[in-house]
């Protein structure tokens, strides 16, 4: 039961969520429209998307990257989906039978791509055989085989399910450091050139609770456990502590992301030596790098030649270094 | 009423009404990071919880960049 004063802003029905940052409570259908005038307005303001575009959507199975999804088809977007097989174990299993569902449900196209049997390596390897982070070798692979499935599918955007919470820790983590580079590339949306797709993030407007929420609402089943290697992580470190911040104070982390987009972005424009710096292509698969040969491929070329980690031997260290 | 957490799954057995939001205050849990379901629907912070009530605290925090 609901309790008496519980009831939807607009509405007055009963509410189902609390939404202290609007200082108001939402019925489901009415907090449905708040997420998509929130999505509305990042893609116009920003001018992410058209109705013309052919859209991917990079899906981990998680909430983020299906609410980015569901919400696209649902604004009347063309968007197909890309799962990539990380080979972290049970939770990787897991994560693409979500997203394998989700687009079976729905009638969507799913590409998919196994980084062992496409290119002879896992996660857990790689992060075993380059001394990386799992998390460094993860972004790293999903970063590369994202822009090479854009650009070998003919898509005109890729679409990545960073939220606010994302976007606010990264910008915590970059302004702990002062990292000029860093924050001058921290942008809702990274133009197309020399070889990359146009990248868009456009959840930007809405927390991580608030898409789970939106998860819940609209029916849709996702991996709701966290990467076995992320765990601990600094990312979730400054994610925590921006909530304790929020629930003091809510409304700090929109203000803190939205409003660096607004006033101090623009003083950054062309402090990126990587928005200035001449490419070549990658003497191993031809994709656009600073170097002779792109990360990617030096990762793929180490970890191959390992034997396989399973992802519990990892874990151990991969603790122990953080 | 039952409570399921995740992150590691695990159930407790709690007694007494309290509305949710004093819930997560007890288990030292931020509402900010947390949803709540009872029988498949989110309720708000201001919603009573009952003996009888099986719920769900769902985390929503994740760790990827």
């Amino acid at each position: 039961m609901v309790a008496v004063g519980s009831k939807c802003r607009v509405c007055k029905a009963p509410a189902i969520i609390d939404l202290p940052r609007h200082n108001a409570h939402f019925c489901a259908d009415h907090f449905l429209e708040l997420c998509r005038r929130q999505v509305v307005k990042a893609i116009e303001k920003f001018d992410m998307l058209s109705k013309d575009d052919r859209v991917l959507v990079a899906v981990s199975g998680g909430k983020d990257s299906l609410a980015v999804w569901d919400l696209l088809i649902d604004l009347g977007y063309q968007a197909d989906g890309l799962y990539v097989g990380l080979g972290i174990g049970e939770y990787s299993e897991t994560s693409g039978e979500y997203a394998r569902a989700f687009a079976a449900e729905r009638g969507l196209h799913l590409i998919e791509i196994s980084l062992r049997d496409e290119y002879g390596y896992d996660i857990p390897t790689a992060a075993k055989a380059t001394k990386r982070v799992p998390c460094s070798a993860c972004g790293l692979s999903k970063r590369h085989l994202f822009d090479k499935a854009a650009i070998d599918g003919n898509y005109t955007v890729l679409v990545t399910g960073h939220n606010l919470d994302d976007e606010a820790a990264v910008l915590f983590g970059n302004t702990l450091r002062w990292d000029v580079e860093y924050l001058a590339r921290q942008l809702p949306v990274l133009p197309a050139r020399d070889g990359f797709p146009k990248k868009v993030k456009p959840l930007i407007r809405l927390t991580e609770r608030e898409m789970a929420a939106w998860c819940i609402v609209r029916g849709i089943d996702y991996l709701v456990d966290e990467c076995p290697m992320a765990l601990g992580n600094k990312h979730i470190a400054y994610k925590e502590a921006l909530n304790a911040i929020e629930q003091q104070s809510p409304g700090s982390k929109a203000a803190f992301y939205l409003n660096f987009l607004d006033n101090m972005a623009p003083l950054l424009v062309g402090r990126s030596a990587a928005a200035t710096d001449g490419l070549q292509s990658c003497r191993t698969c031809g994709a656009p790098t600073t170097g002779d040969q792109c990360a990617f491929c030096r990762v793929a070329e180490k970890a191959s030649a390992h034997d396989p980690v399973p992802v519990e031997l990892v874990l151990g260290k991969g603790r122990g270094r953080r | 009423m039952k409570v399921l957490l995740r992150n590691p799954r695990r159930e407790l057995e709690i007694e007494g009404r309290r509305n949710v939001n004093s819930l997560l205050k007890e288990l030292e849990l931020a509402r900010e990071s947390h949803l709540v379901i009872r029988n498949g629907t989110l309720i708000p912070g201001d919603a009573e919880l009952t003996d009888d009530d099986v719920v769900e605290i769902r985390p929503v925090i994740s760790g990827g960049a």
